[in-house]
């Protein structure tokens, strides 16, 4: 295999001078193998990190990525973008601490620009409560080493001026200013680990659906696909959006309920947003991108689908909680409105962890926090796939969390009702 | 999106609670196995899906919708008093 | 350059604008864009990348080049699509993402830069030094990104959101809409017909067809007359239908005319259309061809030269070629030489076309380059005879046309590939209820879609079971599609695919050449059709590129996914009515008016608003007045509002046998005139919820929740009788907004009612009854949030403001008062009770220290609150705490460690939920939950509010501060 020269401003420059001849293919199109050491179903962000650190951690490079459609088609192509380590319940804190920890050295780890923008985010709150709610969430980002800082209503009008401070419904008390959040560039995010992966040796196979998984005395042995019977000891299930139907081929019912969440975008506008704004009153959470479109988005639709797309009631909802917060961005236009499919967990959190079937593993159960979660998610689960140990910062996403009642992780304390989180 | 109400007809989406999968509530001495089940474990289909609804902003009935979760289409609504849970 | 006739303009009414500053004319029934053309401007914005001088292509809303900014200051409209604006005198358009002018621009030397500039090339640099990238890098892609700029200034124009209903929605008005509409309406049913248009006509405003004998405009005019004048039809103009959802619901964005804006109208209005059926008869959109320089001003859509000329009169120039690939590049020739404009060639990429135009024409060529860097000056073209140069002001080009499948694919479908017109079609069924008609469905010709139109509504009709016999078809011209298709001229340079973001040909193969093969990852690697058109113009011929770049057909590379809006729709418009306080309801008590008079600060509680604390004279600070009415309640008799407490009455024989099943405690054996505790749980283990229930009656009952939690209850219990029960006999039905409950805590609390209720007979500790108050049936509950002898009264909402009165009046002879939130927080917090502060929905009742709560039988959340984990005493379990060190003061929020151990998370032990001064005992008092908790009274430990740099020691104590055995409230 040959592997290309790295990407730099001077490969651009010395490619641009000599007529772009020279770029070839980010990652090869194989074939696939009859056998492999470690198969990962499921080409989305997750699916490819996994892989990526799977041969650059442990050295595990026999591995085959299975997408049914192409790299990077489901949640992470779908999502308002957002990076953050603002959790405070452990099991989470120290999972999205490292997360942003990998995203901070992401370009250089992968040679490749994701954008990744720490440009801040607020989480704007409205009545003592909320504001000791946040305080409490603040401190715990520190108790991990994150950075959080409380804003009162005075500091948060001198960096978000164009809020509605006099006539909003819910008044604005203050904010937490989380100064490392932000956004990076979805997709690339996907392409990146791609390349990386495939850089090192992994095979990453599109057009591949996985049909069935095969078991044999309670131990996996490989999958069924369109493209064939491939063999392995170890086999990852990493579909969120898909997760019951994947786990459903190894006779297994998991506690997820897959729901709509929609996101918008606006037409390009010169900057005027230059933080990430979350508005929980309004479920409503915004950042411009660095094309120039307001990227904003809202609550889960509240009811099962599988359908990539959502309905109105939230759209108006999402639009009047961006008019009572910031009537300014009344006379931007929106473009475009999609949806993707969330894994929703009975306390809002993922699972990574083992099966209880040899070899088969789960990562799955993302709720609204896939995309940030994305170099962590693939961390841990190659961490656990190649030792069998979970990483220490995801020992906390297990599965038998629910029958045990051990070590929920309810950060909106909703509850198991799955349609509430 | 639409529901019609066995009461009140045809009604938007805006007037309903989704209320989850529509499970049979197991006994109290029922296992922790049944339980876990009931309260965690979803078989989530891709598909026609039984559901609990209620139509909280008109009547207030609960409902049971089977509907598609690909297509979004209902197929059968009935009230949970006179539907065979 | 305006023609001296024709046009549908009135030339009797001229009319006045500005662009740039610079004043020009143009005629009522002029866009914008038709203006600009017929005073001479070319240029009239730069492109997103490479800032190239960019002019107008199209006449409609696919516009991808014309985006200009109107109006100033709060009133600051960007990216508005010149060829949907109405000119009206006066209006002052600007160009965008041009600096300091559209002519001279100096982010124009992007273009200079292009071999490093191509698709993706951002994702290979910009890497290095890493601070650079939030600091340098990214300011400066921003800076130059973007097209139009938002004012920064709430917008204060009206906008509605509105829903209508009908048998039969009609989304387009040209001929296949209008003769849809017309037959259902003639057939009776209820339609609304939308178009994007000021007037109807679609096509047959821009063609010189002729309709049964008439213009086609005179046509149009004719049917729209008759629509107007029937009851059963709404026809919406300047209507765009921008999204299909489920169940026949449409969502339209009507933007509102100058007149009506005048006239006090709100500048657009947001449409849900629910409609029992639907028909897309939204046309055909016409494509490009890519050649090198062909995003040239000057290079416009065939069928827009011809709606210029046709429509408004205007001619784009005065030495025209058109080049094309299908039989509309000579209709173009034709209509211009009749309306006296030089055609200087009509070149067609078939070879064997043929033409009896007085042109010079070339069959078998195409146009390689297009000169002219602020306007095309000349091409240059390639016949089988070699290469020849033309002096040209304008090319008009046609490359096809691709229905307008978007609203067939807002639901998942994907359109389908027909070869003989080289288009995608939509799949029938993609939308429930939809079908197509005209264009939009590959019927070509003005014959065809009058015909598709009517069949369409006859099928319609029948599905609605409403009957008619069509009527003859007008007549109208039948001519053929006949189209070779042709993408891409081969050649050297840059040929343009996505006008908007500056994609070019080159830009599809070398995302093909890297890996990004699939049509997703070209779209995301190139930014292919994701600027404001979407690719409307573009996506097909880009979607083709790559099919021949990957050697894979048309159909098998597929389609991007196709989502709304179908135009982009003002966050204003969606949003309507959710500025300011409109975004959601506001609840106010009866006492809300006498609160704001006494100057309490009214703070939000959940929807309602409920007073902080009522200002005495002369107190500065609200501890002052919190501590003030603290004391009311401790030493006399305080008066509290609690009407936003959720009331929720419930009748029948099983009400007990219900309430056994959702609180933990058994409520079955209460007896009549007395009111119990109860703890909910959440069928997952954890609290709900807790509140009182009085059994007014043996089968009338009344429970209260907390504010914040009254809907959920309401739902659950709705739940547990209609899901869980069905065979109980329990009605349920909530009266928070019926009575108006108010507290009356402390040692004078007796005395006061005994003087306010003739007859009053102290109720025992936890009894209820009813009294009379001036008159009035009152429900009276001796309950206590406080820790003193309290009741609580209840009258019909319409009494609440004169019994508060009246109270408060009371009390304050008797040295006591009003009282506030602040206030019922440090009694509450003095006596150890719960609010949703401590009962956040991650706590149980073994964590609250209530598992004693938990009776012998079934209830909600039983089984799950055994699980071991649930159980654990390393929990963090509810304690008290007080100040124990030099700092004196607690802090909600803050995290509890062991007294010498770092304040890291690997440390943490717990939090503060709760916390108050406590006038009763002089020191700060609070409630945490802790690890271990109980088992940890006495100690000392650390409190650390990194936040709002807070340490301090504190000890571990019970909860519960004041008069621990309750002999206070039980008086």
């Amino acid at each position: 295999m040959t592997v290309s020269a790295p990407f730099s401003a001077l490969r651009i420059l010395k490619e641009g001078l000599t007529g772009n001849t020279g770029w070839t293919r980010h990652w090869r199109d194989p074939a696939p193998k009859a056998a492999y050491d470690a198969i990962v179903i499921g080409g989305g962000g997750h699916g490819l990190a996994t892989a990526y650190y799977l041969a650059k951690n442990h050295g595990l490079t026999n591995v085959a990525v299975l997408e049914k459609g192409h790299l990077g088609s489901g949640n992470i192509g779908r999502n308002t973008t957002i990076v953050r380590a603002n959790y405070f319940l452990p099991g989470n804190s120290e999972f999205y601490s490292h997360s942003l920890k990998l995203w901070e050295g992401m370009e250089a780890d992968l040679n490749y620009n994701v954008m990744h923008s720490q440009r801040g985010l607020i989480n704007l709150f409205h009545s003592d409560g909320q504001r000791d709610a946040f305080v409490r969430r603040g401190n715990a980002m520190i108790n991990q080493g994150d950075d959080a800082i409380l804003l009162d209503r005075d500091g948060v009008r001198a960096i978000l001026p164009y809020l509605d401070f006099d006539n909003t419904r819910f008044p604005i008390f203050g904010g937490l200013l989380h100064p490392r959040g932000g956004t990076a560039r979805h997709d690339a995010v996907a392409w990146g680990y791609a390349r990386g992966a495939d850089r090192r040796g992994v095979d990453l196979i599109q057009n591949c659906e996985v049909t069935g998984i095969d078991i044999a005395d309670g131990r996996v042995t490989g999958v069924q696909t369109t493209r064939g019977a491939i063999a392995a000891p170890k086999v990852a299930i990493v579909v969120a959006g898909r997760s019951s139907q994947v786990a459903a081929m190894a006779g297994l019912r998991l506690p997820i309920e897959s729901h709509v969440l929609q996101a918008f975008v606006t037409e390009g506008l010169k900057p005027v947003i230059n933080h990430v704004i979350s508005f929980g009153m309004g479920h409503f959470y915004i950042s411009q991108s660095d094309k120039g479109g307001l990227v904003f988005g809202g609550d889960i639709d509240f009811y099962p689908s599988y359908a990539s797309r959502g309905n109105l009631p939230m759209i108006e909802h999402v639009m009047e909680a961006g008019m009572t917060l910031m009537p300014m961005i009344g006379r931007a236009r929106v473009l475009r409105s999609w949806g993707g499919i969330m894994d929703m967990s009975p306390d809002g959190s993922p699972i990574i962890d083992k099966s209880p079937i040899d070899g088969l593993f789960l990562n799955c159960g993302w709720n609204y926090g896939g995309f940030k979660a994305v170099p962590a998610s693939g961390y841990c689960l190659a961490h656990l796939m190649a030792t069998g140990q979970p990483h220490p910062v995801a020992a906390g996403f297990r599965l038998d969390r629910f029958a045990t009642g051990r070590g929920i992780i309810d950060e909106e304390g909703t509850g198991s009702q799955h349609n509430l989180h | 999106m639409r529901i019609p109400c066995p009461l009140c007809g045809d009604r938007d989406r805006r007037e309903y609670y989704f209320g989850g999968a529509a499970l049979t509530r197991p006994a109290a001495d029922a296992d922790a196995q049944a339980w876990d089940d009931y309260i965690h474990n979803r078989d989530n289909p891709a598909g026609v899906s039984r559901e609990f609804w209620q139509h909280e902003g008109g009547c207030g009935a609960w409902l049971v919708v089977t509907r598609d979760t690909v297509s979004h289409a209902v197929i059968a609504v009935a009230r949970t008093k006179e539907a065979q849970a | 350059m305006r023609l001296s006739t024709g046009g549908l303009i009135d030339r009797a009414r001229p009319v006045t604008f500005s662009f740039d500053g610079v004043t020009h004319r143009g005629f009522a029934g002029d866009t914008l864009a038709s203006a600009l053309i017929g005073d001479g401007v070319r240029v009239v914005a730069r492109s997103f990348k490479y800032h190239r001088p960019r002019g107008i292509l199209t006449t409609g809303s696919a516009e991808p080049n014309a985006l200009v900014t109107l109006g100033t200051g709060a009133a600051q409209d960007p990216n508005a699509r010149a060829t949907m604006v109405e000119l009206t005198e006066g209006l002052a358009a600007r160009s965008q993402n041009a600096w300091p002018s559209l002519r001279f621009d100096l982010l124009a030397a992007n273009d200079l830069f292009a071999p490093f500039l191509g698709a993706g090339f951002y994702y290979k640099t910009f890497m290095w030094p890493r601070a650079f990238w939030e600091k340098v890098y990214e300011p400066a892609i921003r800076r130059a990104a973007g097209l139009g700029a938002l004012s920064g200034l709430p917008d204060l124009d009206d906008h509605e959101r509105v829903q209508a209903f009908c048998d039969l929605l009609v989304i387009g008005g040209g001929p296949a809409g209008l003769m849809a509409a017309l037959t259902a309406a003639r057939a009776g049913a209820d339609v609304i017909l939308c178009d994007e248009d000021s007037v109807l006509g679609g096509r047959l405003l821009l063609e010189t067809h002729t309709v049964a004998d008439q213009t086609g405009a005179e046509w149009a005019a004719g049917v729209a007359n008759e629509l107007a004048c029937l009851p059963n039809v709404r026809v919406m103009t300047r209507t765009a239908v921008v999204g299909a959802y489920d169940h026949g619901t449409y969502a339209a964005l009507e933007t509102l005319g100058p007149d009506a804006i005048r006239r006090g109208a709100p500048r657009a209005a947001f449409w849900r259309i629910v409609a029992r059926r639907a028909i897309l008869a939204a046309g055909a959109l016409e494509r490009p061809i890519a050649f090198r320089n062909n995003d040239r001003p000057g290079v416009m859509l065939a069928g827009a030269v011809r709606g210029y000329v046709n429509r408004w009169a205007v001619s784009p120039g005065r030495q025209v070629a058109v080049f094309g690939n299908n039989d509309d590049a000579h209709r173009t020739a034709a209509d211009l030489l009749a309306a006296g404009v030089h055609v200087a060639a009509l070149i067609d990429a078939r070879a064997a076309a043929k033409t009896d135009l007085p042109i010079r024409f070339f069959a078998g060529a195409v146009v390689e380059d297009c000169m002219g860097r602020t306007g095309v000056e000349a091409i240059t073209i390639r016949t089988p005879k070699g290469t020849e140069r033309l002096q040209v002001d304008t090319l008009a080009v046609s490359g096809g046309w691709n229905p307008m499948v978007h609203l067939t694919c807002h639901m998942n479908g994907r359109p389908d590939w027909r070869d003989d017109i080289a288009a995608f079609v939509p799949r029938v069924g993609a939308v429930p209820g939809l079908t197509t008609a005209g264009a939009c469905h590959g019927a070509m010709s003005t014959h065809a879609a009058l015909a598709q139109g009517q069949q369409a509504a006859l099928d319609a009709l029948a599905d609605l079971g409403l009957t008619a016999a069509p009527d003859l078809l007008p007549s109208a011209e039948d001519a053929p599609c006949r189209i070779t298709p042709l993408w891409a001229v081969p050649g050297k340079g840059r040929a343009w695919l996505d006008f908007q973001n500056d994609v070019t040909v080159k830009d599809v193969q070398m995302a093909a050449t890297e890996g990004y093969q699939s049509v997703e990852h070209m779209k995301r690697y190139t930014t292919q059709g994701m600027a404001p058109d979407q690719g409307k113009t573009s996506n097909v011929a880009a979607l083709a590129v790559l099919a021949d770049a990957t050697g894979r057909g048309i159909p098998q590379t597929g389609t991007t996914t196709f989502r709304p809006p179908f135009v982009p729709v003002p966050i204003a418009a969606m949003g309507s009515g959710g500025q300011g306080a409109g975004f959601a309801p506001e609840r106010f008590t009866t006492s809300h008016l006498a609160s704001i008079r006494r100057n309490a600060p009214m703070i939000a509680a959940g929807l309602w608003w409920r007073p902080s604390y009522f200002p005495a004279p002369g107190e500065t600070n609200w501890r002052q007045s919190c501590d003030r009415e603290v004391g009311y309640v401790r030493n006399a008799v305080g008066i509290c509002d609690v009407s936003t407490l959720g009331k929720i009455e419930l009748q029948g024989r099983d009400v007990g046998a219900l309430l056994d099943l959702v609180y933990t405690n058994t409520f079955s054996t209460l007896a009549p005139s007395k009111v119990r505790y109860g703890l909910m749980l959440r069928e997952d283990g954890h609290v709900m919820d807790d509140g009182t229930t009085a059994r007014l009656e043996p089968d009338r009952w009344v429970m209260t929740t907390t504010t914040s939690a009254a809907g959920l209850v309401m739902r659950h219990l709705e739940f547990c009788a209609q899901v869980l029960r069905p065979d109980m006999d329990v009605s349920v039905a909530s009266v928070t907004e019926q009575w108006a409950q108010f507290s009356i805590a402390g040692p004078n609390a007796r005395a006061l009612l005994t003087a306010l209720i003739p007859g009053f007979a102290p109720l025992p500790f936890m009894g209820c009854g009813t009294v009379t108050v001036a008159g009035i049936a009152a429900r009276l509950f001796r309950i206590s949030f406080s820790g003193e002898e309290a009741y609580e009264i209840a009258v019909p909402a319409r009494y609440g403001a004169a019994l508060f009165g009246r109270l408060v009046e009371r009390a304050e002879a008797m040295g006591g008062g009003a009282y506030g939130l602040e206030a019922l927080n440090v009694l509450r917090l003095e006596k150890g009770f719960i609010t949703h502060a401590e009962i956040h929905g991650r706590t149980t009742a073994f964590d609250i220290g209530m598992q004693g709560m938990l009776a012998k039988k079934d209830c909600i959340g039983k089984a799950a609150s055994q699980r071991p984990g649930l159980m654990d005493p390393a929990r963090e379990r509810l304690v008290g705490l007080k100040p124990a060190g030099a700092v004196k003061m607690l802090t909600a929020g803050a995290h509890l460690f062991a007294k010498d151990a770092p304040a890291t998370r690997e440390h943490a032990a717990g939090y503060v939920t709760s916390v108050g001064f406590s006038p009763s005992l002089g020191h700060f008092i609070g409630l945490a939950f802790l690890k271990h908790g109980p088992d940890r009274r006495g100690e000392v430990i650390r409190m650390v509010d990194h936040l709002r740099q807070i340490e301090t020691l504190c000890e571990v104590c019970d909860p519960v501060f004041f008069d621990k055995d309750g002999a206070r409230a039980r008086g």
